[in-house]
């Protein structure tokens, strides 16, 4: 009976010890909704050049990410805004040195449905509806409808960079919050969804998101500047007005597996990944 | 050696009965633990009184008088679909339905039941979050209505069985007692075996309420989450539930937005535990 425990002790140490080996071979991605479809890509492109590396790549939304990378329970976060400083803060507080790279930019494209005439609005406009302010589609020359008001929720990377960027206006003292009869919904697609049958709806979400369902308004920065389409072309020369970066986050500079994804991630071949999954890629 | 061999077994099954309370015991600890320290930051008074919800905000607003009213107000109407129809469908099987037609009742019900919500959700998601908004003109079908209906479903076989178990378990004699004194057979349902049954009809109704209110998934998805204080049923709200599912992920741990959601299952949990006492005593207050 001893013998039999014993000689079962010993085969799990070395079962431990194989799956502990086998943790060198294969990274966890996690975090931003809108990065998700991005990493996936540029995993499996990389695992079918490099095989015996095995990267799992899960949303559930930057603060999502970030919060697993400073538990430790992933290798790389996704995330499309910057980290906080309380949570640099926190992930000191745990020994991990959050390492900032960007990798590609997306513009947040504002859509209605395709039925409402409205079709290009000012930043200030934006705040004003998102805010609630501005409550009816009359006020900015569309029909007279209330105006039904979309965001993601708060764990969404792109809900606070909408907040920072176009209610807040970058300005740091700013309490400008969402209106609190703004639905919170989800997912992208569920935003999608919801504009795609709902003429007196307004949402945001990553340029990728776009279809023929939707349609996306030009956005200018105040009155006297031009009306700026979403699109990539847009983004790149910087004149449409709310583009943000998309970044990932290591512990420390990156080593090993996590290096190499993220070298291809940078590389010509990433970046033509980027394109592919209507992201604009960074200019080097 | 038997007697050791039972004494084992005995031992053994004792504990298994203890772990439960156990567990509960630590979790409701770790709940109140976590969730306690957020009164270090807010008074209690301003948690379950404050109208804004913004947690992430600096600094943050952390009302949950909208959440709590959401999820009130979501129970309340799928306690006024489900009540009705759940009670009058557990009638029908154990007074009214032939042996053929009931069987079949009960194995819908139970499947009813067996449908996980998520998928309930997304059911009404497509089906009747389209069909609330044209019915009722609305800007938008994302309402405490469609909530309330699709979580009425869930509520349903909870009440359909246990108040058929109770009206099953009325002695045989009040009934004949009552035809042998010419009454008809709806006159003995509604003045003797519904009144004799009402306790265990009520602990139905509660543990149907139960399910519905700590229910997450089917809500988060239908109910378009607006943190407002809701003015009708035909208002978007956001629940206690749906809140927590959709925030843990975000929480940075150890600040006030997770000591927060932790306090609001506190909340749910003391919500829960009343519902859950009343049926139980109702339950008990029939066998004496």
């Amino acid at each position: 009976m001893l013998r039999k425990i014993a000689l079962f002790i010993v085969s799990i140490t070395f079962a431990a010890n194989a799956f502990a080996a086998s943790g060198n071979n294969s990274i966890q991605v996690k975090g931003s909704d809108t990065m998700v479809n991005l990493g996936q890509a540029w995993a499996e492109k990389y695992m079918e050049n490099n095989p015996g590396g095995f990267i799992a790549v899960t949303g559930g939304g930057s603060g999502t990410g970030l919060s697993s990378l400073i538990s430790g329970t992933c290798d790389i976060a996704m995330s499309s805004r910057n980290i906080k400083e309380k949570e640099i803060t926190l992930a000191q507080k745990k020994g991990i040195n959050p390492e900032e790279i960007k990798v590609a930019l997306d513009g947040l494209a504002v859509v209605v449905n395709p039925k409402n005439p409205v079709s290009k609005l000012t930043v200030d406009q934006l705040a004003g509806i998102f805010t609630g302010r501005i409550a009816n589609w009359k006020e900015l020359g569309g029909p007279d409808e209330k105006i039904v008001v979309l965001s993601r929720e708060v764990n969404s990377g792109t809900h606070v960079y909408f907040k920072e960027h176009v209610l807040r206006k970058m300005d740091p003292n700013s309490k400008e919050e969402f209106s609190p009869a703004a639905l919170m919904l989800s997912s992208s697609q569920a935003i999608a969804d919801e504009v795609a049958g709902n003429i007196a709806a307004i949402g945001y979400y990553g340029m990728g998101y776009i279809s023929a369902k939707q349609k996306p308004v030009a956005i200018a920065k105040d009155e006297k500047a031009p009306y700026v389409e979403p699109k990539i072309s847009n983004v790149i020369n910087g004149s449409y007005p709310v583009s943000r970066p998309l970044l990932l986050y290591t512990n420390g500079a990156p080593q090993g597996l996590v290096k190499k994804f993220i070298d291809f991630a940078l590389s010509k071949e990433g970046q033509d990944i980027v394109l592919a999954t209507d992201f604009v890629p960074i200019t080097n | 050696m038997r007697k050791l061999k039972e004494l084992i077994v005995e031992k053994a099954i004792l504990i298994c009965g203890l772990a439960s309370i156990f567990f509960v015991g630590l979790i409701f600890l770790f709940l109140l633990r976590e969730g306690l320290a957020v009164f270090s930051f807010i008074t209690p008074f301003k948690f379950l009184a404050g109208k804004s919800w913004y947690p992430i905000s600096e600094p943050p607003q952390l009302g949950i008088l909208p959440l709590i009213l959401g999820s009130l107000l979501v129970t309340f109407g799928a306690a006024v679909i489900s009540i009705p129809i759940g009670v009058g469908c557990a009638i029908y099987i154990a007074e009214i339905a032939p042996l053929r037609i009931k069987e079949t009742l009960k194995a819908g019900i139970e499947l009813l039941a067996a449908i996980p919500s998520v998928v309930l959700g997304f059911i009404g998601m497509v089906t009747l979050v389209p069909l609330v908004k044209s019915v009722f003109h609305l800007p938008t079908g994302l309402t405490a209505l469609s909530g309330s209906i699709m979580l009425a479903f869930m509520a349903m076989p909870t009440i359909v069985s246990v108040a058929e178990d109770a009206l099953y378990s009325v002695p045989k004699n009040y009934k004949e007692g009552a035809f042998a004194l010419g009454a008809t057979h709806w006159q003995t349902i509604w003045r003797v075996l519904l009144p004799a049954a009402s306790s265990g009809i009520v602990a139905a109704v509660m543990l149907g309420i139960g399910r519905v209110i700590g229910e997450t998934m089917a809500v988060m998805m239908i109910t378009g989450n607006a943190a407002v204080i809701p003015r009708s049923i035909l208002a978007p709200v956001r629940t206690l539930t749906a809140t927590i599912a959709a925030e843990m992920g975000e929480a940075v741990v150890g600040s006030e937005h997770y000591f927060a959601l932790f306090a609001i299952g506190i909340v749910l949990f003391i919500i829960s535990f009343a519902i859950n006492v009343t049926a139980d005593l109702f339950l008990h207050k029939r066998q004496l």
